[in-house]
């Protein structure tokens, strides 16, 4: 092989999972804010306001795992047996919120099973999403080239904060996004939802940040020796100006909370690549020990480069047919 | 009870795929259909067509919907359950799974929001080739998904280092010999299924009186798709049948539950497999005719399963049963399009009794198609790569059984609820029937403040 196409991948694949937690984030959001919507109108136009979309925005997840399994194939053999539980926790619940946007009754005037299903769905799909980051985070058990540890070695209570940091997280995209595609009352109601969130996200990234560190020796002399702690420096600063700047938009602008709130996911998602950097299994294996056959990661590459601007062009498009703020008197039912 | 993971990991496979194969089996056709529907719409212009693809429309989103969420599934089980397997082979497999995404699932899902939402968003044409774009998306996924599923069937392309799979010609992976039958006999089987249903759906909604004029559009058209498509389909499957022999003989030798290798060999049309005394009981058989069957000759010789060792023998009752259900509901199918024939020779397509015999082969298709993968799939064990992997050195390590028996409670709970609640739903939409146009027209969820420029007046 002439290049290295493993940065490559590492960005194309950082890119995708970024994608993701950006897209899916926002409308997970929106299914854990639909437990506090008001009333049946209100109900019909969060659901609106992504039923149209948030198919694409979950595609993203299956490039993420069949991007983490063409790339770094030894990674993806460890960490999904490792994190057993969390993943199957999450696909069921992708399931019931996936299914109640054509499953529930849109005349409905009480809160029918299939809302619930949309909103526990999208919830207990983002807590466990959390866990997921928190084990991988801490890193996994590993024997030669398997996970050796037990499925329920992922459940720990860091793990559990970052599941809890998520949920807020979410909340936080999926407030944002109704700030922009709503009005009124409603759009009232979502800049409070966005600022308790917020707040959350705030707790928990500070919490995260002081915890990764003084658990891990290794993330702590990342961060804290010379001369890194001058490159660094940087980012818990831009993170703090970005949490200032968040905080007055979501009480006065439409589009700029949202833009500011995935800068900061921006943000957190850098302080976790810097602390774990070259590590795919943290601990266990490099991006390098864990990358594909050369020929492999050639192959997809050449489709790669071309495809996924495509993508990202007709994607951009079907957003854009659905630009404004969402009407519930519709659908196509 | 011990439980035992690799077993357990095999039936919740199992049960995820069976469940998820029913959605594609209907979409892949359903979204040509309505791509159809939709392009007479467009030339024609005739409200009816518009009626029928809206009809079709409702009942293709929520079979799409549940569609997605059992296929994000798949991917996932690759990880999770067959880490191993995973490691092996991820260097050939992977791409052609990711290349399933990048070139049809995203491509679905964009269009499939303006094929649903979109109709007053976006000008005529815009929504027609969003239409003919979410059909096309169905068919590269299958590709894909076929070529890899083919590729463990029939391996080619590839050189084998310390027990893992490395690419050496990638056109030979893709193209792997039992590949474009596959492919022809997979597809075709998606395009039987759908057409079935319509047809139940139509004749259904004939009989009832209030739509007689879309029911009968529905049973006509499709009936000609079908009596070209079903002797197709036979053909193809005797075609996928003369490759199977040619690279996969143990697999034809458990369908046929043949244990002794004989000339010419019989064909056993019933009999009951004995696995462990390698013999069948209760045989009921055709003489000569496996040989003509399956080698095109009077003298052929069909492969026997004593000439495999024990361990490397698939589950024969279960191959060999499944392939019988197949070729049993194909031979019905087959009857049901000569009687359209001769119906509509006898200018009486819509008599009561025949629109009943439609109604009640509704679901032929579905059954046919979980018969022939079970066929396949079964008829491949032990291997996950033939004749290189075993299904046993497959599974992750770390799973316990106990680990596996709660997640296949979990997708057969899920799945018992999911499947049932989307079956209802749909049959409320048929109850409902086609309706009128503006009713149950597309309409956008997220509109403008100002109009779209360039969609056509009277479009609005």
């Amino acid at each position: 092989m002439i290049f290295d196409l493993v940065p490559v991948w590492t960005f194309i694949l950082g890119l995708a999972v970024f994608f993701y937690v950006m897209l899916d984030g926002f409308d997970l959001g929106v299914g854990i804010l639909y437990r506090f919507a008001p009333d049946t109108h209100a109900r019909n136009l969060l659901m609106n306001s992504i039923a149209p979309i948030w198919d694409g925005n979950e595609t993203w997840l299956v490039l993420g795992s069949i991007g983490l399994m063409a790339a770094f194939p030894l990674a993806f053999a460890i960490i999904m047996p490792a994190v057993y539980f969390p993943i199957l926790v999450m696909l069921l619940a992708l399931v019931f919120r996936g299914v109640a946007f054509e499953f529930r009754y849109r005349d409905a005037e009480h809160v029918t099973f299939w809302d619930r299903a949309f909103h526990y769905g999208s919830a207990v799909a983002t807590f466990a999403q959390g866990i997921v980051l928190g084990a991988f985070i801490q890193g996994f058990k590993v024997d030669g080239r398997h996970f050796a540890g037990s499925s329920f070695d992922c459940f720990t209570p860091f793990s559990l904060l970052t599941g809890v940091a998520l949920l807020f997280g979410y909340g936080l995209l999926g407030a944002c996004w109704l700030i922009l595609k709503t009005e009124g009352e409603l759009q009232t109601r979502s800049r409070k939802q966005a600022r308790i969130c917020f707040l959350g996200v705030l707790a928990c990234i500070g919490v995260v940040s002081l915890w990764t560190p003084l658990a891990s020796p290794d993330i702590a002399q990342r961060w804290f020796s010379w001369p890194n702690i001058g490159y660094l420096a940087p980012v818990p600063v831009i993170t703090a100006v970005l949490a200032i700047l968040e905080w007055r938009a979501i009480g006065r602008d439409e589009f700029a909370p949202f833009l500011y709130a995935v800068a900061l996911f921006a943000m957190s998602y850098l302080g976790i690549g810097i602390s774990l950097w070259p590590m795919i299994v943290p601990h266990s294996f490099t991006l390098w020990q864990a990358a594909s056959d050369p020929s492999t990661q050639l192959f997809l590459i050449l489709g790669t480069l071309f495809l996924l601007p495509v993508i990202l062009v007709y994607s951009g498009w079907s957003y854009w047919v659905f630009r404004g703020k969402v009407r519930a008197d519709i659908g196509y039912h | 009870m011990d439980l035992d993971p690799l077993l357990l990991s095999r039936l919740q496979f199992a049960w995820v795929i069976a469940f998820h194969i029913l959605l594609p089996a209907f979409t892949v056709g359903l979204a040509s259909y309505i791509a159809l529907l939709e392009g007479i719409h467009f030339f024609t212009r005739r409200e009816v067509w518009l009626r029928l693809s809206a009809f079709w429309t409702k009942i293709f989103a929520i079979s799409f919907g549940m569609g997605v969420v059992s296929g994000i599934i798949m991917p996932f089980q690759f990880g999770t359950n067959w880490s191993r397997f995973s490691d092996a082979t991820a260097n050939i497999i992977s791409p052609l799974l990711a290349y399933e995404g990048l070139t049809a699932f995203f491509l679905e899902s964009a269009f499939l929001g303006v094929l649903l939402f979109g109709r007053k968003l976006v000008p005529r044409w815009a929504h027609f080739a969003s239409a003919v774009i979410v059909a096309v998306g169905t068919l590269f996924s299958s590709f894909w998904i076929l070529a890899t599923n083919s590729w463990m069937q029939t391996p080619t392309g590839y050189k084998l280092v310390d027990g893992r799979f490395f690419p050496v010609d990638w056109f030979a992976i893709i193209f792997n010999p039992s590949f474009p039958y596959r492919l022809g006999h997979t597809v075709v089987g998606f395009y039987v299924t759908t057409a079935f249903v319509v047809v139940a759906v139509g004749a259904w909604l004939i009989r009832r009186g209030n739509y007689p004029t879309e029911g009968r559009l529905m049973v006509s058209m499709t009936l000609w798709l079908l009596t070209v498509l079903v002797p197709l389909q036979i053909l193809l499957g005797d075609l996928h049948g003369l490759n199977t022999l040619e690279h996969q003989p143990a697999k034809i030798a458990a369908i046929e539950a043949n244990w002794e290798r004989t000339s010419p060999t019989p064909l056993v049309l019933f009999a009951l497999p004995d696995q462990k005394n390698e013999t069948n009981h209760a045989v009921i058989e055709v003489p000569l005719l496996g040989s003509l069957i399956l080698t095109h000759s009077r003298d052929g010789v069909v492969p026997a399963l004593k000439d495999y060792p024990r361990d490397q023998r698939a589950p024969v009752a279960v191959s060999f049963f499944a392939f019988r259900i197949m070729v049993g509901l194909g031979l019905i199918m087959l009857g049901v399009v000569a009687l359209s024939l001769y119906l509509r020779l006898r200018k009486n397509l819509t008599a009561d009794w025949y629109l009943r015999l439609c109604e009640y082969v509704g679901p032929i298709g579905f059954i046919a198609v979980i018969a022939g993968w079970t066929t396949t799939e079964v008829g491949r064990q032990p291997w996950t790569v033939y004749g290189l992997m075993r299904t046993a050195d497959s599974v992750s390590p770390s799973l316990t059984g106990t680990d596996v028996a709660l997640s296949l409670a979990g997708y057969i709970i899920v799945y018992l609820i999911m499947f049932p609640a989307g079956g209802l739903l749909m049959r409320r939409i048929v109850r409902k029937g086609p309706g009128t146009g503006d009713e149950t027209g597309p309409v956008e969820s997220g509109i403008p403040k100002h109009p779209v420029v360039g969609v056509p007046e009277g479009h609005r």
